[in-house]
């Protein structure tokens, strides 16, 4: 067992117009998004997406909702001819969700290509967003990695796991939540206000955690629950599901991503083979959530259904060594699972000794630690609005806006990949899982390509009077170790598809 | 709040569990000194928006997913 699974990370994120407060941000969104696809040759209208596969209404738990009943929020699978959708050479789709550029990242396979292909996502924001201010003193629009306003709107950063269908659903459920309740002190963000509209001042740990009001549902935009029960696998459905995490910040910190993937990895692999840890089910888990992103000093502990009491920081321990214990019974431990396993207790040592010390490693401790500084300098209260402009500011993708990257660019936080390797997942694909196909056809093929999505890519041949659908059921099928010499010798769409038909896997 | 009656396991630091050769976590980058931090907060005085109260006034999201 190891650490590799497939799976992705997906970001909306904040967009404003500076100097216009009443600019539209669906239009806004479109833009950036239109923009982009127009410098790199991707008209919205080529390389669109194909929604024939999309069921954003049934439910894990074996049910459909009707249309009618569901807030329109949560019909996402309505194609918007206003609204930009494309497919990039790099295997993800960027598009307009609700009222914010999304950047879905490339389905990876390790927690350390997650963390490269979601840079390349700022990446792609921040060239976007450069296409529309060509004067950087009067900019039209401003992008920012983070959740939350602070007034009272949130929208989200997701995680994707693909899964084994034959896993029960009540046990990822029941395992998954204290973990998730839990996992914040390691990949929070940290935030600058207490409660949905910051009705209180403070600083809390996560971004996201006041705005989770449910234990399990299939809401996303309203009523948010912990465990997401949306059933879209997006691949072979007897086979496979893809757990749809929504409980999560978006995190500029490698080891802050790093972790998160890849703990949350190892604990689904635990709950995938009946060995997830027993007896950590919380009394109340929504309530937990807030009382520990409400704790800095990482010493609350919350009520379990057995009555006894546990800090973040022990339920992760007790995650890590049944991991610990599980990988040891398994006899074999690649180098990559043991480097998570190693940081994942590296970084709870450290966090229980003392938090500041992971300041170079974890979103929400090196802003906190920013901010204290700050107040202890200048005698500042939290209401002071120059707190909260930093909490907004750290997340500006404009380097010369932005407070993290100005920490990163001085050496004050840890890279775990180089700059050069997000520079080039930009525009190039992971290699060993379908997005590899998919980012090549956009790459060499874009004027054919009528439209992608996750499982599938739609040609228009010159010659053939129909449209040709070829479907990416497996997602570890079309990599560059299986289809790269095809693809290579391909001169055009049509030898390309004459020659798939004569592949075998 | 914190439950005395906590049931914590017992392994911590210097656990001869934990394995011996863990990553240095970037040591000097952590280790800010206070002068070290205060010369950041200079650079972040230059990069914060001049009218903190207006900017965030003015950001203003639309809910998401």
């Amino acid at each position: 067992m190891t650490v590799r699974r497939v799976m992705g990370i997906e970001t909306e994120y904040g967009i404003s117009a500076p100097g216009d407060p009443s600019a539209n941000p669906m239009f806004l969104s479109g833009h950036v998004v239109t923009a982009y696809a127009r410098a790199h040759g991707l008209m919205p209208g080529q390389g669109g997406w194909d929604y024939s596969t999309e069921a954003p209404l049934r439910d894990a738990r074996g049910w459909e909702i009707g249309r009618w009943a569901a807030d329109p929020s949560q019909l996402t699978d309505i194609d918007d001819p206003t609204l930009a959708n494309v497919v990039l050479t790099n295997g993800a789709r960027f598009y307009v969700d609700h009222a914010h550029p999304e950047y879905s990242g490339p389905e990876v396979t390790s927690p350390l290509d997650a963390v490269i292909w979601d840079r390349a996502g700022d990446e792609v924001m921040r060239r976007a967003a450069l296409l529309l201010n060509p004067n950087p003193a009067r900019p039209t629009v401003a992008l920012y990695k983070n959740n939350t306003d602070g007034k009272g709107s949130s929208y989200g950063t997701h995680e994707n796991y693909l899964m084994r269908r034959a896993t029960s659903f009540g046990d990822i459920v029941r395992y998954l939540t204290p973990f998730f309740v839990a996992r914040q002190v390691i990949c929070g963000a940290g935030r600058v206000g207490i409660g949905q509209d910051s009705r209180s001042s403070g600083f809390q740990i996560s971004q996201r955690a006041d705005f989770f009001e449910a234990e399990v549902g299939l809401e996303t935009t309203v009523k948010r629950p912990i465990i997401n029960t949306r059933d879209e696998p997006h691949a072979t459905p007897d086979r496979y599901r893809r757990l749809h995490v929504i409980i999560g910040d978006a995190n500029q910190c490698d080891v802050a991503t790093y972790l998160k993937l890849g703990t949350t990895s190892l604990v689904l692999g635990m709950i995938e083979a009946g060995a997830a840890p027993r007896g950590l089910d919380l009394a109340d888990p929504v309530g937990a959530l807030k009382v520990i992103s409400r704790d800095p000093t990482l010493q609350a502990a919350v009520p379990l259904r057995d009555g006894r009491h546990l800090r973040a920081l022990d339920l992760l321990w007790a995650y890590h060594d049944a991991a610990n214990a599980w990988l040891d019974s398994l006899g074999e431990r690649d180098p990559e699972t043991d480097a998570v396993m190693s940081r994942w207790a590296s970084v709870l040592t450290r966090l229980a000794a003392d938090p500041m010390d992971l300041a170079a490693e974890i979103d929400w401790v090196a802003k906190l630690r920013v901010l204290q500084a700050y107040r202890q300098r200048d005698g500042l209260a939290w209401t002071e609005p120059r707190l909260a402009a930093l909490d907004i500011q750290w997340t500006d993708l404009r380097p010369e806006k932005s407070i993290f990257a100005t920490l990163r660019a001085k050496g004050r936080i840890e890279e775990l990949v180089s700059n050069e390797q997000v520079l080039a997942a930009v525009t190039t694909p992971p290699e060993d899982t379908r997005a590899w196909f998919r980012g090549e056809c956009l790459r060499r093929f874009a004027g054919n390509v009528v439209s992608a999505s996750w499982d599938s890519i739609v040609f228009d041949v010159p010659g053939q009077p129909a449209l040709q659908r070829i479907p990416l059921n497996e997602p570890l099928k079309g990599t560059k170790a299986q289809l790269g010499g095809v693809v290579a010798r391909s001169r055009d769409v049509g030898e390309l598809l004459r020659d798939l038909v004569g592949v075998s896997d | 709040m914190a439950n005395l009656e906590q049931s914590r396991p017992q392994r911590r630091e210097g656990d001869p569990d934990l394995p011996p050769d863990l990553p240095a976590p970037a040591a000097a980058a952590s280790q800010l000194s206070d002068a070290d931090l205060d010369s950041v907060l200079d650079e972040i005085d230059d990069v914060l928006e001049t009218n903190a109260e207006e900017f965030v006034r003015s950001f203003v999201q639309k809910g998401g997913q």
